[in-house]
């Protein structure tokens, strides 16, 4: 089979699985009118699918910020942090996360996905060992794959399972690092953080901590799992993106760990790529800000979320083990899957789809994306509308 | 590598491969787990952490990317095994 064949095979592969029109992944989103609603084709739809957990993305200080930014700046860098790309908003930022986490020092990157990216191969490398949650972000696990150190994955949250990996590894615990999300992007559960912590002490190994689905969602100041679970002081690195409460694109790693600093000179996701446009770098700065006074925002995120975790499991529907802004519904037919997300939009409600093998256990999913800005009564109306598919589709 | 140790590892991994396969295929230790199984990603690292406890080993998941057949999966779990 020649490259071009390869491909021809995967496109094959995805036909099979999605039938002809049927554009579930990639679909155009025409226009947005807010933080809840956009146009998909001719339909004005609810939008359950996008990672806006705080509803920022038209807050109006974000857009001020970003506009002054590239009326004084210009549009981009055109230029990596390493060289002429390190402005005073980069630098800037930079301080404010290490403060927001309490740390000495913080670095941003210009995607999330670069910051897992940048940190892990940054930090380990050829004779040094990864251990990482099953259900771990295409981020981290790429990140390690680049690192060159031995990745062993653990079950997903289970602390007995990966006490035995840690215990086969000997002396290598030393230079091991564990790798674990605040809130994963599947099922929207935490990580038994405390758990962790007790083992990474136990062995004597290194921990980083992402927070990308958590920041902005969980503790008192929007820290993320650490704030929740007071456990800032025992995790070693955080790492975390702006493309989800933050409602920008970007990534940074926060940590007490001097040498953090370092990574600037050995991470090449970090050297050669160009830094965040300026008006990204505002926009994110007045965002991080109204994040860190939003108790306000994330007690109405948890009110929607409970709304619909909880209708979701009265109504029947498989569920994750907790509610978070991440809500599916759990399915292990995949055609029910796929009629249940077409006649969603149909209703003009959009969520996400997820087939095998990206889901976990070789389930489907129909992925809700819950946030602040969703009212009561579109709770309800999505709500109504999954109890009516339930009947249509799972008991027909 | 002892032969026993060769076949056990091999019997273990065609019963495994077999229930985890989409397609009819008799596997044996020269069969492709990717193009005649049609073993996906996710259920290929799902199989190595069950032979990871099956022999208490750990199985690097970079040292899967020079592997393609059953004999070669036997081969490198026989490796680590006796190392371990």
């Amino acid at each position: 089979m020649n490259l071009l064949e390869k491909l021809d095979a995967a496109a094959a592969a995805r036909k099979a699985m999605l039938p002809e029109g049927v554009g579930a992944f990639g679909i155009p989103i025409e226009e947005v009118y807010s933080a809840t609603e956009a146009r998909i084709g001719k339909r004005r739809v609810l939008l359950l699918g996008t990672n806006n957990y705080l509803g920022l993305t038209f807050a109006p200080e974000c857009i001020q910020a970003a506009h002054k930014a590239l009326d004084e700046e210009g549009t981009g860098t055109t230029g990596s942090r390493m060289a002429n790309g390190s402005y005073y908003g980069h630098r800037a930022l930079e301080r404010e996360f290490a403060d927001f986490y309490d740390c000495g020092s913080g670095i941003v990157f210009t995607t999330g996905y670069q910051a897992n990216l940048g940190t892990i191969s940054g930090l380990v490398g050829r004779g040094d060992t990864v251990l990482i949650d099953g259900d771990s972000h295409a981020s981290i696990f790429d990140g390690c794959i680049l690192s060159g150190a031995e990745i062993i994955r653990f079950k997903h949250n289970d602390m007995a399972d990966m006490e035995k990996r840690l215990r086969r590894l000997g002396d290598r615990t030393e230079t091991t690092l564990i790798i674990v999300e605040g809130i994963y992007s599947m099922l929207g559960d935490q990580a038994p953080l405390a758990d962790i912590v007790e083992l990474k002490n136990k062995y004597r190994c290194t921990l980083l901590l992402d927070e990308a689905h958590s920041l902005g969602v969980l503790g008192e100041t929007g820290q993320g799992l650490v704030e929740k679970t007071g456990l800032q002081k025992e995790v070693d690195f955080i790492t975390g993106t702006f493309s989800k409460s933050l409602c920008s694109i970007g990534g940074f790693c926060v940590s007490n760990h001097p040498q953090l600093d370092q990574l600037r000179y050995v991470s090449h996701p970090y050297i050669f790529t160009a830094s965040p446009s300026p008006a990204t770098i505002a926009s994110t700065r007045a965002a991080l800000q109204l994040l860190r006074e939003g108790s306000h925002l994330r007690r109405q995120l948890w009110k929607n979320c409970t709304q619909l975790y909880n209708r979701l499991a009265e109504i029947g529907y498989q569920v994750g083990p907790e509610p978070g802004p991440v809500i599916a519904a759990i399915l292990d037919n995949p055609k029910q899957a796929l009629q249940i997300w077409q006649r969603l939009l149909e209703k003009n409600i959009y969520v996400n789809l997820i087939l095998p093998p990206a889901a976990p256990d070789g389930k489907s999913l129909v992925r809700c994306s819950v946030n602040a800005a969703h009212t009561t009564e579109q709770m309800t109306y999505v709500g109504d509308s999954f109890a009516n598919l339930y009947h249509e589709i799972l008991q027909s | 590598m002892t032969n026993n140790n060769y076949n056990e590892i091999i019997e273990l991994l065609c019963d495994r491969l077999d229930s985890l396969a989409d397609s009819e295929v008799n596997i044996t230790a020269e069969t492709n787990l990717i193009s005649e199984l049609s073993i996906d990603s996710v259920k290929l690292l799902n199989l190595i952490m069950e032979i990871e406890d099956a022999f208490d080993i750990s199985i690097p998941i970079n040292a899967l990317a020079d592997v393609q057949t059953v004999h070669e999966l036997a081969s490198l779990i026989s490796k680590i095994k006796s190392a371990s």
